[in-house]
């Protein structure tokens, strides 16, 4: 199973690092990288792969919102599953 | 295979537009509680509700994290009340309603529907027992929805039950007069009330259904009037296919909500109801919607045509979508609810006489409209079998929810706060209907063919 990962907001030092950092910890392994900066506004989105997560998705995703409202940011974690059913048929 | 443009729309959907799953409504069967005795009655609801539905919040919230959509209401819809409480009597039938109350407290639900009886073609001692304490269940209760269908296409008009429900609404809205009046906001009168609808305060659990059921109603009025502004200024048949695509992306995110929360409940997927549900927030209204597609204001010449387009579209695109749809799907109206609707109220462009049209090629009917506190039960009546015949005449669901703010005129308005929204008083026609709806007895069912 697979989660994305959307990351907006300001750009600053150390977004990636920090993300890949809190994926690492909890065993989401990244497996797609997407990121560009337009004029200060920094987006990246990520594919992870969370079978093995160490905790729950939930938590997981909420660990996230912390970290981007701690940075401005703002950080979203969903099942993939929800771009697939409503981008494909 | 995921690529960043959908990505980035579903997240602006959700993040600016207020993409959500309106309710999640899970709809529980009480035929088998069915007891001579009221307590024991009442025991067995609220045991089947509370265990039946144990798992509904939870179920929302944890899938509301997963997915990353907000899911607004989870809520319970039961078999009309008045079917398995029979004849007891009327306090009984207001124990059960507060049986209601306490299992929605239990469960942390906000709503429950199905304090309800079917009257189309007559009452039964039930169905009045209930009636005659609709008042007092919803003064006395917070989260207890009342509704009562009092005509169909098949059966015609019970110009008795309506009669009687002029008097129940304007009870409802004395004994709660300390507070906006506030109960008629939770009591809907129906015309072809479906037996599957998710929404409230209409929502109750038919007899054809099993013994529980998961529907769910899907949102989205920001979506649309984002998808229509960034087309821009192309022709009708090019916004009708944008407002299909949209209408199709948002009822697929309903249909992943509804199975997967039907797997994890382990109840049967009932239905999506294709609804634009608007909300009093910014940018969450039908209104701006129509205004969008190219009215100065909603309530000007070309909103009936414009309304019935987007509905049409709306379920067009969102049939396809979902392996079964049912409940009110279409736009709804509301005006409490609806800031672009009360934009419009205020500005003097929308009339009373200018919603009613709009129901006749949209979803529901006269929904949450404010009225001055002194209106007559007659008025009221006649309201009500306006908005009903059209229905009736349309063969499609028509509803009432209509609020005589006790103490308040012309340029009051009242405020439930909420997803209720603030209503505006506005003014209604004073002449008398009495000897019209005094006669009472049934509008006979419309022939179906000759149409004209």
């Amino acid at each position: 199973m697979k989660a994305v990962i959307t990351v907006t907001g300001k750009d600053s030092v150390g977004i990636i690092a920090a993300v890949s950092a809190f994926c690492a910890e909890k065993d989401a392994n990244i497996t797609e990288i997407t990121q560009n900066v337009l004029s200060e506004y920094f987006a990246m989105i990520m594919i992870v792969e969370i079978d093995k997560l160490t905790v729950p998705f939930a938590d997981f995703a909420a660990g996230l919102a912390a970290l981007g409202s701690a940075r401005g940011l703002d950080i979203r974690a969903m099942h993939e599953d929800i771009f697939n059913t409503m981008h494909h048929i | 295979m995921l690529n960043v443009a959908d990505i980035l729309e579903t997240i602006g959907m959700i993040r600016e537009e207020n993409l959500d799953i309106r309710t999640i409504t899970m709809g529980i069967s009480l035929l088998d509680c069915v007891s001579e005795d009221p307590d024991h009655l009442c025991t067995r609801v609220y045991d089947k509700i509370t265990r039946t539905a144990e798992h509904l919040v939870k179920t929302g919230v944890d899938i509301e994290h997963e997915y990353g959509i907000p899911i607004v209401n989870k809520r319970v819809s039961v078999t009309p009340i008045s079917l398995i409480g029979g004849s007891i009597s009327p306090e009984g039938y207001l124990k059960l309603a507060h049986t209601l109350q306490r299992a929605a407290d239990t469960l942390g639900i906000n709503f429950i529907g199905g304090f309800s009886a079917l009257v189309h073609k007559g009452m039964t001692t039930g169905d009045r027992n209930l009636i005659s304490v609709i008042p007092e269940a919803l003064a006395e209760t917070t989260n207890v929805c009342s509704s009562v269908n009092v005509a169909s296409t098949k059966a015609g008009i019970n110009m008795d039950a309506i009669r009687l429900m002029g008097s129940t609404i304007k009870r409802a809205a004395y004994l709660t007069r300390d507070n906006n009046s506030i109960g008629c906001a939770k009591l809907v009168v129906f015309a072809n009330v479906p037996e599957d609808n998710p929404f409230m305060a209409g929502a109750f659990h038919g007899v054809g259904e099993p013994d529980s059921v998961i529907n769910v109603g899907v949102s989205g009025p920001g979506v649309v009037a984002a998808a229509i502004r960034r087309a821009g200024d192309c022709n009708l048949s090019e916004l009708a296919d944008v407002i299909k695509k949209t209408a199709f992306k948002i009822t697929r995110v309903g249909q992943l909500v509804a199975s997967e929360a039907a797997r994890r409940l382990h109840a049967p997927f009932g239905i999506i109801d294709l609804s634009l549900a608007p909300t009093p927030a910014i940018g969450d209204s039908v209104a701006r919607i129509l205004e969008e597609m190219g009215l100065e204001v909603c309530g000007t010449h070309g909103t009936t045509a414009a309304l019935a387009m987007l509905n049409d579209a709306v379920k067009k695109g969102g049939v396809m979508a979902s392996s079964h749809v049912g409940g009110l799907s279409g736009a709804f109206i509301p005006v409490s609810e609806d800031e672009g609707m009360i934009a419009a109220v205020n500005a003097g462009a929308l009339s009373l006489e200018k919603l009613e049209a709009m129901t006749a090629v949209c979803s529901v009917g006269l929904d949450m409209i404010a009225v001055p506190g002194d209106t007559s039960e007659e008025v009221i009546c006649g309201i009500i079998a306006d908005e009903i015949s059209i229905g009736v005449a349309n063969t499609k669901t028509t509803a009432v929810r209509l609020i005589p703010a006790y103490g308040k005129g012309v340029g009051d308005s009242v405020s439930f706060g909420g997803l209720l929204g603030t209503a505006p008083i506005m003014p209604l026609r004073t002449d008398s209907p009495a000897r019209f709806i005094a006669r009472g007895g049934r509008i006979p069912a419309p022939i179906h063919s000759l149409k004209n």
